[in-house]
């Protein structure tokens, strides 16, 4: 009976669609992981959105241009050293990122704004409070992944040059041992910078006034400091070249660096800290400072918390 | 059992009682919170979260306490804020398998939960696209939607239908129907306007001040007082058919009024209905319209607070 069987057909073909459709609720019986993996999670998207991952195509060109940069000298002073066979790097691991301090100052202005204001300015915040995690867990993973990302950025120039220094045959014992430090120096800042960033960052959910923010601290702080170490310098008083050097977070990266792991400093005069009593000032203010850093944000998402 | 059960709840800020003692059980189903702007609902979420400790009192969502299980009520419960939250620059898919795994899913289930819910509150192929270029309506379904992800016991929506348009509103709300109906959830939905929950919700609380006005469920606000509207044609012999037709319900020992060209009738019981008919047929009119019709919500409380005006006044 072919008429009944195109109707059949008929029946059916709407019926197959509807099936999609009809699939009832169903729940969820699978497990919920806890706060450690929920950490975790805004850890990773937290660290991959530096860069740009899982973002627009638009939001990857500036973090991956600045990545480029802070490699390049890198991969040029191996070549340098390679062909010309040297028997030492022409710079100290630990000088490397003062030298690119602009980069990785723009970087940070760039991606702190984005890590935290976004969320601000959005109002998404509160999704996140609703959710099993606690403040804290919030704040974790933000300063990690922030302190990671500049840790790369800082990082991976380095690792270049200690491959390209021992493709260049040079002493092995030497350059691990200023590698190491090198990397050492790269977390201290990492924690540093990034702590400060996202506090001045967290505070606006404008991310134009975090940019700005955060150019102006390191960029008006580091130019106070040398201009006034110029001063004393030229004055002779060598003591307070050093002293001066804890009020901007660049200097006190490369106070504590010359002081604790014997760089180089960048100081005028090449004056570090004038003694361990001075060094340890150092350390202490550069601990204080990511642990207050750290307070601050926590008191920050009090307030902004629900509603 | 009952869903949320706060015991003299009382919340002070410095200069203000946000909440004061307020008791309250809430059963299983959709129960509407209603209250004019900062009548407390909003602190009372934020209790009921396990984000802010109540000055005195108690409370309890699906019987753990908010004071101490906090982060369990959360897993547990899905919250919708009132305000936007969304961010312009993802898709309604990224957003809200994230939202999923802040909430404890893995990965996988992140996923899978993130399309089945998102077809559920009706966003399809459009859930790819950034969520900058949504309507008010997507964007509304999208919040519900990251508070439906995790599948929870119960979700707190904050003031859904606010800025939606009247088809818009419609359509959240039966939503948030089914949400209970189909998908098995109690939902508490807050709202400053009456009307709008009361064919949405179980149960009604409203609450004035921070204070409990009246806690009952919606068949009891409405069906006590469950009148029929009658709307008769005029004749040659009544000219004014309404009026005739006011006198002869009045003789039959029904209570009507008329409203413009529509009686109200009182239903004392099912032979009103009868009565109403043979009255109608004996004066020779026709009988336009005889629908059954609950009062809103809204014209209760409204003379309840003519009375209480009346009785301030008076007193």
């Amino acid at each position: 009976m072919p008429p009944e069987r195109t109707a059949a057909v008929a029946v059916n073909a709407p019926a197959d669609n509807s099936r999609i459709h009809d699939i009832g609720y169903r729940h969820y019986d699978g497990v919920r992981l806890d706060r450690s993996y929920i950490r975790r999670s805004l850890f990773t998207q937290s660290l991959r959105g530096a860069y740009g991952l899982g973002r627009s195509a638009k939001s990857k060109v500036l973090p991956m241009i600045l990545l480029a940069v802070m490699c390049l000298p890198a991969g040029i002073i191996d070549a340098v050293a390679i062909y010309t066979h040297m028997t030492k790097l022409p710079l100290e691991y630990t000088r490397y990122a003062l030298y690119l301090q602009a980069v990785i100052g723009l970087y940070l202005a760039a991606q702190a704004p984005q890590s935290v204001s976004r969320d601000l300015r959005f109002k998404t915040v509160p999704l996140y409070f609703s959710r099993p995690m606690e403040r804290i867990d919030y704040v974790i993973a933000k300063f990690g992944a922030m302190a990671a990302a500049l840790f790369m950025l800082i990082g991976t120039p380095l690792v270049i040059l200690y491959v390209g220094a021992l493709l260049a045959k040079l002493d092995f014992a030497t350059q691990t041992a200023g590698f190491g430090k090198g990397l050492l120096a790269a977390a201290l800042m990492s924690l540093l910078f990034g702590g400060i960033g996202l506090v001045l960052a967290a505070l606006t959910p404008r991310r134009g006034f975090g940019v700005a923010a955060v150019i102006a601290v390191f960029t008006i702080s580091y130019g106070a400091v040398t201009s006034v170490q110029a001063v004393a310098f030229h004055q002779g008083a060598q003591t307070a070249i050093g002293w001066l050097g804890l009020f901007s977070p660049v200097t006190l990266i490369d106070g504590l660096q010359t002081w604790w792991l014997g760089a180089h400093s960048d100081f005028v005069g090449g004056y570090g800290p004038s003694n361990a009593v001075a060094g340890l000032f150092y350390l202490l203010v550069v601990l204080g400072l990511i642990a207050g850093s750290f307070a601050l944000l926590m008191r920050r998402y009090r307030k902004v918390g629900l509603g | 059992m009952t869903v949320i059960e706060t015991e003299s709840l009382t919340k002070r800020y410095p200069r203000v009682t946000a909440l004061d003692r307020l008791s309250v059980g809430i059963e299983p189903g959709v129960t509407g919170l209603v209250g004019a702007n900062g009548a407390g609902k909003s602190t009372l979420i934020k209790i009921l979260l396990g984000l802010s400790p109540a000055t005195e009192g108690t409370a309890a969502v699906l019987g753990l306490d908010v004071a101490t299980e906090g982060p369990r009520i959360r897993s547990l419960v899905g919250y919708m804020p009132e305000h936007d939250c969304l961010p312009p620059d993802v898709s309604a898919t990224e957003f809200v398998v994230h939202m999923a795994r802040m909430s404890g899913l893995p990965p996988t289930s992140a996923r899978e939960r993130t399309a089945d819910t998102l077809r559920h509150v009706g966003l399809y192929e459009e859930r790819y696209r950034p969520i900058g270029g949504y309507s008010t309506g997507m964007k509304q379904r999208v919040k519900l939607a990251q508070a439906l992800v995790h599948d929870p016991k119960l979700v707190l929506l904050d003031e859904p239908t606010n800025g939606l348009d009247p088809v818009g509103r419609d359509e959240m709300l039966a939503l948030i129907r089914r949400v209970h109906s189909d998908f098995g959830i109690s939902v508490l939905v807050t709202s400053h306007l009456l009307g709008e929950l009361e064919r949405t919700s179980d149960q009604i609380v409203v609450i004035d001040g921070g204070k409990l006005l009246r806690a009952s469920s919606t068949r009891d606000f409405t069906q006590a007082t469950a009148s029929l509207a009658v709307e008769v044609t005029d004749t040659d012999d009544h000219p004014d058919g309404t009026r005739a037709a006011l006198e002869a319900f009045t003789a039959a020992g029904l209570t009507a009024h008329a409203d413009g060209h529509l009686l109200l009738v009182d239903i004392a019981d099912e032979s009103t209905y009868d009565t109403v008919r043979d009255a109608v047929a004996a004066l020779g009119l026709g009988l336009i319209r005889m629908e059954q019709r609950r009062h809103r919500i809204a014209e209760i409380f409204k003379s309840k607070q003519d009375q209480e005006g009346g009785s301030r006044d008076a007193a």
